[in-house]
């Protein structure tokens, strides 16, 4: 199977806040590797390290070692985001323009031909049901609203490699399930989803495999129902195991 | 360069999606409308007048412009976290500092070409005389001086947190080199070591944006240096935009964009 994504020995330092010369490790001699076709959930409590390696996989921060791979390139090198789609956690998009001004934009930093370019602009705002808004500045937008568009953009140049950073995070109910299906139709479809949610009935229904990291160390890496038959447990009880959640102590 | 026009074109969206522009031209408009209502004192060469009022009006229109809409891009970016999806795609950050610039510039370019037809309108009718050629070095040198102008906005948006405050700055220096740019020579002369040899680097090293204000040339009716000076002066300011621009390339390709 092809590697689509991949970490060596992947290590983020920061500066710390608050004293002076001291450095924080966010992620720690991390190694992963995403075939081709899988859906993969990447799991960890808050601070864990998840956001950060998204960051060095999309180019936003540099690797303090180690290196890390989309499809072969390192992702130091722009080109190796030619065949990704990127959906953050919550939109961030330019206010003043349309969707449709939008899309286009995208569309046309992936140098998406011309003579596809409407065609793939309305087939995506067909698919996240925002046809009727195509025309309105985005500042006019709801919440969900806003967050389909992100997931149009996400997909304007057919990607071979959904990075998802919660996508469900916010929406309601109906939104969740768009999202879902649309994760499992680019499953069925042969692409490969690398997607952080702390929602971990959803990641036990998509996911093919999981890692859980922890304060930037990957704790476990492995198949789900590989993962549910080892622990005899559901998704959830196993992620707090690993983490060390103690149930006492949070009683107290 | 694909990249770098579609970043562009954003930009330029965003110029005429604002009301900065449209505030800044009615303004001109209207005062120099009025004042050409209005006959000073009987003089029969008022129109030089008002001819000169209109240029100095377009003058600070367009810095302000440049300025404002410059001082705002890449810190809109990262406080907006636009510069996210932005990067998350093939685009480098090279690309994001040149499709900036391009498209600051252009819109700049845009909003000159919107005054002086205003302009020319206003100085052709009241003198029956139509200098195209004239017309033209002169948006020509302001806007490759806006260049100039642009490329330093960009270099301080990335060295000062605060939009408000690089624009400040920026006017200050601009409106230093504009007046004072071209007396730092003679200053210089004046003073002792090492105080000379500091102010004359200093002399060589700002750009001088005061040689391509031609609004006396314009207002007199007195011919624009040549085109082969026009086109020296075009060299001079790409050669400083280009440098402002690596340094802002220097700077921003280091920055931190922890989400």
């Amino acid at each position: 199977m092809e590697t689509i994504l991949e970490t060596k020995n992947l290590r983020v330092e920061f500066k710390a806040q608050h004293s002076r010369g001291a450095r924080k490790v966010a992620v720690d001699n991390l190694n992963l590797k995403v075939g081709a076709g899988e859906v993969f959930g990447f799991l960890g409590p808050n601070g864990a390290g998840k956001t950060t390696t998204m960051n060095v996989l999309l180019g936003f921060v540099n690797a303090t070692g180690g290196d890390a791979f989309l499809f072969g390139v390192n992702v130091r090198e722009p080109i190796a985001r030619q065949r990704i789609g990127y959906l953050p956690e919550l939109t961030y998009y330019y206010k003043f323009l349309t969707a449709e001004e939008l899309l286009r934009f995208y569309a046309r930093i992936f140098k998406v031909p011309r003579a596809e370019v409407d065609q793939r602009i309305d087939q995506l705002l067909k698919l996240v049901e925002l046809e009727h808004a195509r025309k309105r500045p985005i500042k006019t937008y709801s919440k969900g609203m806003q967050q389909r568009v992100g997931l149009a953009q996400a997909l304007i140049n057919n990607p071979d490699l959904l990075i998802l950073d919660e996508p469900t995070s916010g929406l309601d109910p109906l939104g969740r399930m768009k999202v879902r299906e649309i994760i499992q139709r680019l499953k069925s479809e042969g692409k490969t989803v690398f997607f952080s949610s702390h929602e971990l009935g959803e990641v036990e229904t998509v996911c093919d495999r999981v890692a859980i990291i922890n304060q930037g160390e990957l704790k476990v890496e492995g198949r789900v129902d590989a993962l549910l038959d080892q622990y005899h447990s559901n998704l959830e009880q196993i992620f707090l195991k690993i983490i060390g959640y103690q149930p006492q102590l949070a009683a107290l | 360069m694909n990249i770098v026009f579609a970043l562009a074109g954003v930009v330029m969206k965003e110029m005429y999606r604002r009301k900065d522009f449209y505030v800044l031209f009615v303004l001109t408009a209207v005062m120099t409308l009025m004042m050409a209502s209005v006959n000073f004192f009987h003089d029969a060469k008022v129109v030089r007048i008002i001819k000169d009022v209109c240029l100095l009006l377009i003058w600070l229109s367009a810095l302000v412009i440049a300025v404002t809409m410059t001082a705002r891009q890449i810190p809109a970016e990262r406080e907006n976290r636009t510069i996210f999806p932005l990067l998350a795609k093939p685009v480098s950050r090279v690309q994001v500092v040149l499709g900036k610039f391009a498209g600051c510039w252009f819109a700049c370019g845009l909003a000159l070409l919107v005054f002086y037809l205003f302009f020319i309108l206003i100085s052709g009718t009241r003198e029956n005389y139509w200098p195209m050629l004239q017309f033209f070095k002169a948006i020509w040198l302001q806007w490759t001086m806006l260049g100039v102008v642009v490329s330093l906005v960009l270099l301080g948006s990335v060295v000062f947190a605060a939009p408000s405050s690089n624009a400040t700055i920026c006017f200050v220096v601009i409106a230093g080199v504009l007046l004072l740019g071209r007396h730092l020579n003679h200053l210089a002369v004046q003073q002792a070591e090492p105080l000379r040899t500091v102010v004359y680097a200093l002399y060589f090293m700002v750009p001088h944006l005061e040689w391509f204000d031609v609004r006396d040339f314009v207002v007199n009716d007195r011919p624009l240096p040549g085109l082969v000076d026009c086109g020296l002066a075009t060299c001079y300011a790409a050669l400083y935009s280009a440098v402002l621009l690596f340094a802002t390339w220097l700077v921003f390709r280091r920055k931190a964009l922890n989400q």
